[in-house]
């Protein structure tokens, strides 16, 4: 049952992106998050190079683009709700494909997705070209408060084993013949993830027992 | 004799529910011994070895009674750090005690928490990646690595504070047989008091010269292994079983 190799995120290699320091990076894609919110709507050259400006760095990190483009599905909630946008805004209608649809909610459903994929995609390229543990050491020399980081940095330990403890739930969930397929199933799945969320509280408890075990007191050494 | 590494007396102690998991255990392991603690599942032992470094006590909620000393030094909370310096405890489940990112941060915390810093601090943690045999993963994630190998790891966080006895919780659990043998090879390399609870009582007859039984919060019985293990009243008695086809008998007496 041993984890794999690698985050998942992560994509190995030693490029130029790759190798540049952790905080530089974390303090690049905030810039950009802030530019690229910041850019008024209607500026869609300014988009398209940003869009460049990010595909070049992909180029350069030398990631497979599929690599990032699948991982960025997690927008698709997001999308959801920028494609809802043009129906439900008020104010005066247009016309897009025979379809009469709000010129506010249209014009606001392409710039939250624009500027959403946008910062998927930056986000998703900072994840694959840095170690998990290289975005802890960058936020730390950020000077980011130590709790956060301690936070952060168990949450990232933690996450493979949380994970693998709810696989093996639903395996043996399945092996005695239960699959969530509707909504009368749900039951089911709130008591699991009542239990997930004990064993795991209950793993923190011991987690700290240990700590103390090693002469913890409240700070992490350093 | 000279002072015992551990000197356990008359420790009772209930938890604040109200259950009472342990009704006067005397235990004395002096330097060098390994000892095994044995009993049937609930019979205190875990109660007994969060007692050791302080974790449980009577002042911690629940009610207590009795002393607990290592080399002379009592279990209180003025001593507590370095109370945990001398007693290593490791525990069962290896991703309990890794939760650092990398191999080294984890064997670091311990020693670095006892203040060590810089090159002393790395010797710390190389000498006992070395002891263990795990010094070439020393800048791995510990979730990268097997079970077997992060339960060597967790012993060896524990050997980087230079403790003078080893506590181990359940070590040869759910290790394939030849994780539990390099570990076993690992154990008896060590020049360490160990106190290894189990209910692998092969291993314990193969590392534990000497054996103590506790059954109920109380010790029913303390000598060497082989004659714990022979006693098939005792045995009985208290839940304990030998696996199917084991006989401590037929094997050469040492």
């Amino acid at each position: 049952m041993g984890a794999g190799h690698g985050h998942k995120l992560h994509f190995h290699g030693h490029s130029a992106v790759h190798r540049a320091p952790a905080h530089l990076k974390i303090l690049a894609l905030l810039a950009f998050m802030i530019v690229v919110v910041a850019t008024p709507r209607g500026w869609y050259p300014l988009f398209g190079a940003y869009v460049v400006a990010i595909a070049a760095v992909i180029a350069v990190s030398r990631v497979p683009p599929g690599y990032i483009l699948k991982r960025s599905v997690v927008e698709v909630p997001f999308l959801f709700f920028a494609v809802l946008l043009p129906f439900v805004a008020t104010g005066p209608q247009t016309e897009v494909l025979g379809v009469t649809v709000s010129q506010h909610g249209l014009t606001a459903g392409v710039a939250l997705l624009v500027k959403g994929t946008l910062g998927v995609l930056a986000s998703l390229t900072l994840a694959a070209t840095t170690e998990p543990q290289d975005v802890l050491a960058g936020l730390e020399r950020l000077r980011l408060p130590a709790q956060l980081v301690q936070i952060m940095s168990f949450m990232v330990r933690y996450l493979d084993v949380v994970t693998g403890e709810m696989q093996r739930m639903r395996i043996a969930r399945e092996s005695r013949g239960f699959s969530a397929r509707n909504p009368r199933h749900w039951p089911v799945l709130a008591r699991s993830a009542g239990a997930l969320f004990i064993r795991s509280y209950e793993r923190g408890e011991r987690v700290h027992l240990a700590m103390l075990s090693r002469g913890y007191t409240g700070k992490m050494p350093r | 004799m000279s002072t015992p590494v551990l000197d356990v007396q008359g420790l009772a102690y209930a938890y604040p529910d109200g259950h009472q998991a342990l009704f006067g255990v005397d235990l004395h392991v002096h330097r060098g011994e390994r000892v095994a603690l044995l009993g049937p599942n609930g019979a205190g032992k875990t109660t007994l070895v969060l007692h050791l470094n302080g974790i449980l006590s009577a002042g911690s909620g629940g009610h207590g009674a009795g002393t607990v000393a290592v080399s002379g030094l009592p279990v209180e909370k003025a001593n507590l750090s370095e109370i945990r310096r001398r007693v290593g405890v490791v525990f069962q489940d290896p991703d309990d005690q890794l939760f650092m990112g990398t191999v080294r941060a984890d064997v670091a915390f311990g020693p670095a928490n006892l203040g060590l810093r810089g090159e002393e601090l790395d010797r710390r943690v190389m000498g006992a990646l070395d002891q263990v045999g795990m010094a070439e993963y020393v800048d791995r994630p510990p979730h990268h690595l097997s079970f077997g190998q992060r339960r060597r790891v967790a012993v060896a966080t524990v050997l980087a504070m230079e403790p003078e006895i080893l506590v181990l919780d359940e070590p040869s659990s759910n290790l394939d047989p030849a994780s539990r043998r390099e570990l076993a090879d690992i154990l008896r390399s060590l020049d360490v008091t160990v106190l290894m609870v189990t209910h692998d009582l092969p291993y314990a007859l193969e590392l534990c010269p000497r054996a103590v039984v506790l059954s109920g919060g109380s010790v029913v019985a303390d000598g060497s292994t082989y004659d714990v293990l022979t006693d098939d009243v005792l045995m009985k008695e208290h839940r304990l079983e030998l696996p199917f086809g084991f006989d401590p008998t037929a094997l050469p007496r040492r």
